[in-house]
């Protein structure tokens, strides 16, 4: 990614533009930055101690602190609001849970 | 006038790429050091009463599995290690499951519907937890005879018993 | 019996969106930390009742682990429509029809990761939608952080019903405004969603989620029967009226932050905000806060608030000065300015342990929810009356109040 980024700036420069056009070069590195971060958090080797510990997390295993306890009964109310209203979308809750395993 | 209809593309390239990397890391395997050293040495309230140390079982193979009721894995891992118990516990083995939880009710009530004979202690401060650097839930630590930490294993999926049964079978001929 | 344009404009949108809605929870609502969603059935009983307007059904969903690592969920769920609605009243046809969804989708975990996809089939006699989703979640930062990304696909039908030798049956498209093929028996419209979505425990009692949708529209995204008002001096009425013309795309984004807080006397406080905003011009703003109390050991109840209000599409009117005033007009009152109200509780009971090995737990739940829907600028046109001095665009604004009624029983196994 990083190497790519560089071939890009550098045909930018090449093609005329000073110092490699500006909302590519940045978009380039937000994209790499991106990607290392995930890289880092993905491989494990994260800089950042998790400070909820395992045992900890008992609440989060109580259905009653589950973003969608029934989703049978979740999903058609937000259907029926979804019908009757123009706004849609961005209405899932995912995560938290026991975190076993 | 551009075609609204679509994400512009860099935004598709970044998604893309950023399910790519999701997708192949989240595939590769992460490596687990073996711990090595003495294990930390603590003392407990056990269930039944009293107290109950590491150094009682110096000699035997100990094997600690840090539990939880509220996790299902641990619920699901208990009856295999009961089993493993009584399979090895004469061969100098002892199994010690390690409650988390700050609150021992809910453990005790589960404890009743599906009873162990292996020592259950209270870990209610989360002590030994931090000691045992207790990173996933179940956690399953075996110590040899000489009461070195030898296996870590975190998580439980059907099957692990085998593996757990491995170790055992190993440190106990030593 | 003619089916009435206006009120399918609802039914459109029921449609349209129940498969992409229904897709995102079901891919969504399972994902929880490394482990499987656990095995369960329920069959719910649904309740629509509001605005002359009936909508009531059953909806069967089961989720089964098939092997350590693989999951699968199924639905079944229909809508028995049942419309008397004022937009029904004003082209004077009220109608029954049935919708019938089906879904199924894997869901595959592997180590911290966790991979599912389905697709979504909804029938009707002029509507047919499949969607099909695709979903990863991945577990990060010692399982405190998850983070999805989801893509969603879908194509729909429309036809348009009319009334041939007394019987209702698909007829051809006319020529008319905003109909791409005319002559055709059909139309098609397009769908994508992309979602990006993280979840973030922040303390031992706290969690919170963000959300992000875009969805991108294309094709025939009206409905064949609309219709639009505009003065009209020569009618005794005083009005006309004319055929909706919708723009051919849409794409909209939508971004949500929610949390949810562990009372320590074992209860959850919840709260949620999304912000909504589309190429219509529709700009929306969602609040809800949820409240959950368990007693007795084995009840739990639920109480909801939700306050939502959007602004007007911009090429939505309520009365059109005359015809043809502009390029896009629509009559449609989702697309109205309004603020809607909901109040909503529920109760749930844990059955006893039965003795049946099995069964792992079984609960019944009811729900109740009630829904004001305040427009600023949609008005009730059955009550124009120039003849008692209320003229068209002067008779009163409509209020919509309506009840959601959910009864299901669920057994875990």
């Amino acid at each position: 990614m990083i190497t790519r980024c560089r071939v890009l700036i550098e045909r930018s420069r090449q093609a005329g533009h000073a110092g490699g056009s500006r909302p590519r070069r940045a978009r380039c590195l937000t994209l790499a930055l991106l990607a290392s971060a995930l890289g880092i958090a993905l491989s494990g080797c994260s800089p950042i101690e998790p400070w909820v510990k395992p045992y900890e997390r008992e609440h989060f295993a109580d259905p009653i602190m589950a973003f969608n306890r029934d989703p049978v009964s979740s999903v058609y109310r937000e259907h029926v609001f979804e019908s009757r209203e123009g706004a849609r979308g961005a209405t899932g809750g995912v995560g938290g849970g026991c975190g076993c395993n | 006038m551009r075609n609204r209809t679509e994400l512009p593309a860099r935004w598709r390239k970044g998604v893309a790429f950023a399910a790519l990397a999701v997708t192949l890391l989240g595939v590769l395997p992460t490596a687990l050091a073996d711990p090595t050293g003495p294990a930390p040495a603590f003392t407990l309230a056990e269930r039944g009463g009293g107290n109950l140390s590491l150094t009682q079982y110096k000699g035997q193979v100990v094997m600690l599995n840090f539990w939880a009721s509220w996790c299902g894995p641990c619920r699901q891992e208990m009856p295999l290690l009961q089993d493993i118990y009584k399979k090895y516990g004469k061969l100098g083995f002892t199994l010690i499951g390690v409650n988390v939880e700050p609150d021992s009710n809910a453990a005790n009530d589960w404890l009743k519907q599906t009873p162990v004979s292996f020592p259950i202690v209270y870990d209610t401060k989360s002590e030994v937890s931090k000691l045992y650097d207790v990173e996933g839930m179940p956690s399953t630590v075996i110590i040899d005879r000489k009461g070195n930490l030898r296996v870590l294993h975190r998580g439980y999926k059907p099957g692990d018993e085998n593996g757990y049964l491995n170790s055992i079978r190993a440190l106990v001929r030593e | 019996m003619q089916l009435s344009g206006l009120q399918r404009r609802v039914d459109a949108a029921l449609r349209r969106h129940a498969g992409t809605l229904l897709a995102l929870c079901l891919c969504v609502a399972p994902a929880l930390a490394g482990v499987l969603p656990e095995d369960r059935t329920d069959l719910l009983y649904h309740r629509y009742q509001g605005g002359g307007v009936t909508v009531q059904g059953p909806s069967l969903l089961i989720q089964k682990k098939l092997t350590d690592n693989l999951a699968l969920t199924a639905n079944y769920y229909e809508d028995m429509i049942s419309s008397a609605s004022i937009d029904v009243k004003l082209a004077a046809s009220p109608y029954k029809e049935t919708r019938k969804q089906k879904s199924a989708g894997l869901e595959y975990l592997h180590g911290k990761s966790t991979y599912s996809a389905g697709l979504i089939n909804s029938v009707e006699p002029d509507y047919r939608a499949n969607t099909t989703y695709y979903s990863i979640s991945q577990d990060m930062f010692g399982d405190l952080t998850t983070f999805t990304m989801t893509y969603k696909r879908g194509w729909d039908r429309v036809f348009k019903d009319g009334k041939v030798n007394g019987r209702i049956e698909n007829v051809p498209f006319p020529e008319e405004p905003g109909v791409l093929n005319p002559g055709a028996f059909s139309q098609d419209a397009d769908h994508r969603g992309y979602t990006i979505g993280l979840s973030q425990i922040l303390t031992r009692s706290l969690i919170m989620t963000f959300n992000y949708e875009v969805l991108t529209d294309q094709g025939y995204l009206q409905s064949p029967y609309r219709e639009i008002l505009f003065l009209d001096p020569s009618q005794a009425l005083g009005y006309s009226k004319a055929d909706q013309i919708y723009p051919n795309t849409r794409t909209s984004n939508a971004a949500s932050v929610e949390a949810k807080y562990y009372l320590p006397y074992r209860a959850a406080l919840s709260g949620q905000y999304r912000y909504f905003q589309d190429t219509w011009g529709i700009r929306a703003h969602t609040f809800e806060l949820g409240y959950t109390q368990p007693l007795w050991r084995r009840l739990i109840l639920d109480g909801s608030v939700r306050f939502y209000t959007q602004n007007a599409a911009t090429f939505y009117s309520d009365i059109f000065p005359r015809l043809n005033f502009q390029n896009f007009e629509a009559r449609d009152r989702e697309l109205a300015a309004f603020n809607s109200y909901s109040l909503g509780i529920g109760a749930s009971w844990e059955f006893p342990k039965p003795p049946v090995p099995w069964i792992n737990r079984s609960s019944f739940t009811m729900r109740i929810d009630h829904l004001l829907i305040d427009y600023k600028d949609f008005r009730n046109a059955l009550l124009i009356d120039p003849a008692a001095g209320i003229r068209p665009g002067q008779e009163p604004l409509y209020k919509l109040n309506a009840n959601i009624f959910q009864a299901f029983l669920s057994v875990w196994f």
